[in-house]
């Protein structure tokens, strides 16, 4: 079973490669016309384009650029002719770096938030909890981002708007420039991890093994967490994971706002500049990204499942 | 039985349940009043609606999600439930007051050892450390004869079987050594030889501990091995309420008359005699569910001969369905064949004709999952007949009005109904019209009766046998209920663990010598007399053979 989601991993992540690349080849103009501008000459253009090898036809580029990346090499950024690899790595690690610390926030809260709307079903309590995550998840991310730039960084003048990280600011200094985009994170990726773990806590109160526990003269709360949260983490498994996911391939719109040097901006800036071979790189790293995430999901559901992780 | 004090333990006056649905409050339970003394064993027995489960369950404080107590007085040794907080009902729930649900299955958590859940309830109310825990359930679990009693108890529900599991949960509900154990149907999803394994513990525990008990069943046989007193109910209301033999010997209403009189009907028309050719010959079948497993079904050879009924008995799992499945062609089996009429049909119902797939309906257990509920009456019976029959317009209205006389349901009453809007007999009935629709010559009713109640599951046996007698129909009978093939069997077909043990008429079957497995399978089916259980496990034990500690 692990092997057969493992093989279905990396054949999706092989389709995404090709989707990628057919997706930037169909971009009008190329590498080599953007490298030399607007004014270039026709034959200065095709003599760069046979020394990038871009003269060469579609499929043989698609399997060079694929063969790099196995072994490490995205090639060349053609704006700063920089190694993609070593561009990649930093911005890489800061997106990791704020999508961990959103989720060490936001999983807890939810799972905490979501157990207590189950146990205080439709009390006041529940419905403010709902009211107040739907409405968080509706705000768009940009419009939450400037409301906490406005009062806690500008007004309070608790943490500082600007996320400009560099490699050497040290850690909770760091922590301190991080946590206003990770609270805009938090904010957005909440809603949806707690309303399903309410859903689906609520969803098993009905089972006969429910009911037992409560004949047993079991207390609530125990009831909700030593019996219904066991058998409903598969739903809520995979709801966190999606949102993970969320975390690094959806921050751009964080990222830009707090100007924080991620993978995200990376990619908006590159767009701009039609740095394509970095465009390339930032997609697929989202997409193993997904692929991963979600794997680790399907392998987490079949490790909390009884019957499958204890067989007769 | 057990030693009965004259102290009081469980008193409830006027006891009023209702329940939320549709909109509006229905009353469950109008004024019952029960009295039950420290070690004595009531038995609550009605048909489904009779409110015997919410009766028990009110005995701990407790109504189920949609109900609540709306009068009357439940009071636990001095404690008044109705009024006592929350707090203070929990604490009574298993610590002195414990339940015994229908489906252990069901009811043990699927992520907890079973250990675990017994030390819970002990830990939980303070009763003693999860070391002394374990040791208590070991020395249960050995008490009440569990197969390995040291380890059993470190396996997750799923790693043993529904009997054990029953056990198991008696076992849990003892942990705290509780006043008053409240017993719901805890054997109706077992076979009957399991059944009485499971009785036997239960009778053993509660006259071991001098537990007092509310047994709450359907099964009168089963009601009368278990309680001291028995409580009729119907419709919310206590009909009569006398001692275990009394109520036996002598019940004074009408509806316990009528209950007690249910198992009396019997095929009086004798089968013709058999023709040349049988109507259904199954020969040499070896199926599996896949590929590289162990077949369910091995050589299975028999005959069903135009209007015979053969009833084919078995615990779960003895292919008694697998069988119906090859039969039907939606299971094709390894090797063997079917024939029908002389003529041997596709093994898979893909390649076969129309004709061939008219000749064989089925009715199922649960008439409620077969039928389409968003489909009136009226669709559900008419489709096979412009399936099968081409028939439309005047022509399908006429002959649904015919089947709808046949199934003895008035057509301008039901026949634009939902099924939702029937009775579990009626929707029965149902399924029994649209395999005749088809007009088959052989039918296979799969534990056609095991869902209903059984006055209403006679009705429907009356039914079949009426139209065997008209139309000459061949029935192949599944079922475990052993009462129910007496009343309408021709032939008896026993399977066990995929294969066919014994077979013959039914005079031949129940009459000795019989060969090991039916002998057992017999002697489990309980009998209406008090004494029944003590008979059996004296013979059994006198015979050194299969005893209770089983599986």
């Amino acid at each position: 079973m692990l092997l057969q989601r493992l093989s279905l991993g990396l054949i999706t992540l092989f389709v995404v490669s090709l989707i990628i690349f057919l997706g930037v080849s169909l971009l009008p103009g190329d590498a080599a016309q953007a490298m030399l501008g607007q004014s270039a000459t026709p034959e200065t253009v095709a003599a760069l384009r046979k020394q990038m090898g871009l003269d060469q036809p579609g499929y043989i580029r698609y399997f060079t650029w694929l063969g790099g990346i196995l072994q490490g090499d995205f090639g060349v950024s053609i704006s700063n002719k920089r190694e993609i690899a070593e561009l990649l790595g930093t911005r890489f690690s800061n997106t990791i770096f704020l999508a961990v610390f959103a989720a060490i926030i936001a999983v807890p809260l939810a799972l905490a938030l979501g157990i207590m709307a189950a146990l205080h079903r439709n009390s006041i309590y529940d419905r403010s909890v709902n009211v107040i995550t739907l409405s968080s998840i509706s705000t768009p991310e940009f419009f939450v981002a400037y409301i906490l730039i406005l009062f806690i960084s500008v007004k309070a003048g608790w943490f500082p708007s600007l996320a400009n990280v560099s490699p050497d600011t040290p850690f909770v200094e760091r922590l301190s420039k991080c946590f206003l985009p990770a609270l805009t994170l938090t904010l957005v990726v909440v809603a949806h991890m707690m309303r399903m773990t309410r859903a689906a806590i609520i969803n098993l109160l009905a089972s006969p093994y429910i009911e037992m526990a409560a004949l047993k003269g079991i207390r609530k709360l125990r009831i909700i967490t030593r019996h219904a949260l066991p058998n409903a983490w598969a739903p809520i498994i995979n709801v966190i994971v999606l949102n993970l996911a969320y975390l690094i391939v959806g921050v751009v719109v964080v990222e830009v706002v707090f100007v924080y040097p991620g993978l995200g901006q990376l990619l908006v800036d590159s767009v701009q500049r039609r740095d394509l071979p970095v465009v390339q790189a930032c997609c697929l790293i989202f997409a193993a990204t997904y692929v991963l995430l979600n794997l680790t999901a399907d392998i987490l559901s079949i490790l909390t499942n009884p019957r499958l992780l204890h067989p007769k | 039985m057990s030693t009965n004090s004259q102290e009081v333990l469980l008193e409830m006056r006027g006891l009023k349940i209702e329940g939320f649905s549709e909109e509006q409050w229905h009353q469950i339970v109008k004024g019952v009043d029960i009295t039950l003394h420290k070690g004595e064993v009531l038995g609550l027995i009605g048909e489904s609606g009779a409110g015997k489960s919410t009766i028990g369950i009110a005995a701990m404080g407790y109504a189920k999600p949609g109900c609540r107590i709306n009068g009357g007085s439940i009071k636990f040794d001095g404690i008044e439930l109705t009024t006592a907080s929350e707090e203070q009902k929990r604490k009574l729930r298993g610590a002195r007051i414990a339940y015994v649900a229908q489906s252990a299955a069901a009811s043990f958590n699927p992520a907890h050892k079973l250990i675990d859940q017994f030390a819970e309830t002990v830990i939980e109310h303070g009763v003693g450390s999860r070391e002394q825990a374990y040791k208590d359930a070991k020395e249960l679990y050995k008490r009440i004869r569990m197969p390995d009693p040291d380890q059993i108890g470190f396996r997750y529900p799923h790693q043993v079987s529904g009997g054990q599991l029953q056990r198991a949960m008696t076992a849990m509900a003892l942990s705290c050594r509780p006043d008053l154990i409240i017993f719901d149907e805890p054997t109706t999803a077992l076979d009957v030889t399991t059944q009485i394994e499971v009785l036997v513990t239960i009778r053993d525990i509660v006259e071991q501990f001098n537990t007092a008990a509310i047994y709450i069943t359907h099964d009168l046989a089963v009601v009368a091995q278990m309680a001291d007193r028995i409580k009729v109910l119907r419709y919310g209301e206590t009909v009569e309420d006398a001692d275990t033999r009394t109520m036996l010997s002598a019940p004074t209403q009408d509806y316990t008359k009528s209950l007690w009189a249910v198992r009396s009907f019997r095929k009086e028309v004798k089968a013709p005699p058999p023709e040349p050719t049988p109507l259904i010959k199954v020969e040499n079948v070896t199926a599996t569910y896949a590929r590289g497993l162990l077949p369910v079904l091995y050589n299975v050879d028999f005959e069903i001969n135009r209007g015979h009924t053969v009833a084919v008995v078995g615990e779960s799992g003895s292919g008694k369905s697998t069988t119906a499945r090859v039969i039907t062609g939606l299971l094709p089996p390894q090797e063997g064949k079917v024939y029908c009429d002389g003529e041997e049909l596709p093994r898979d119902y893909h390649r076969r004709t129309k004709d061939q797939l008219r000749q064989a309906q089925m009715i199922y257990q649960s008439a409620d999952t077969a039928v389409n509920p968003r489909h009136k009456i009226r669709d559900i019976i008419g489709r096979p007949l412009s399936f099968y029959l081409g028939l439309e317009g005047d022509a399908k209205d006429r002959r649904l009005r015919e089947l709808m006389d046949m199934i003895e349901m008035d057509a301008d009453q039901f026949l634009d109904r939902l099924p939702s809007e029937l009775s579990g007999g009626q929707k029965q009935r149902i399924c029994i019209a649209r395999a005749l629709a088809a007009e088959p010559s052989f039918i296979i009713c799969d534990e056609v009766t095991s869902a209903l109640d059984q006055l209403v599951a006679e009705g429907i046996l009356k039914l079949l046998d009426r139209l065997q007698q008209e139309l000459n129909l061949a029935y192949m009978f599944i079922t475990h209920d052993l009462a129910t093939v007496r009343a309408i069997a021709d032939e008896v077909i026993v399977m066990l663990q995929g294969r066919i043990v014994e077979q013959g008429p039914k005079e031949e079957i129940f009459s000795p010598p019989h060969h090991e497995y039916t002998e057992l399978l017999l002697s489990s089916v309980p009998e209406m007399d008090p004494d029944w259980m003590d008979r059996v496990l004296e013979e059994r034990r006198a015979k050194g053979g299969i005893t209770a500690a089983g599986n």
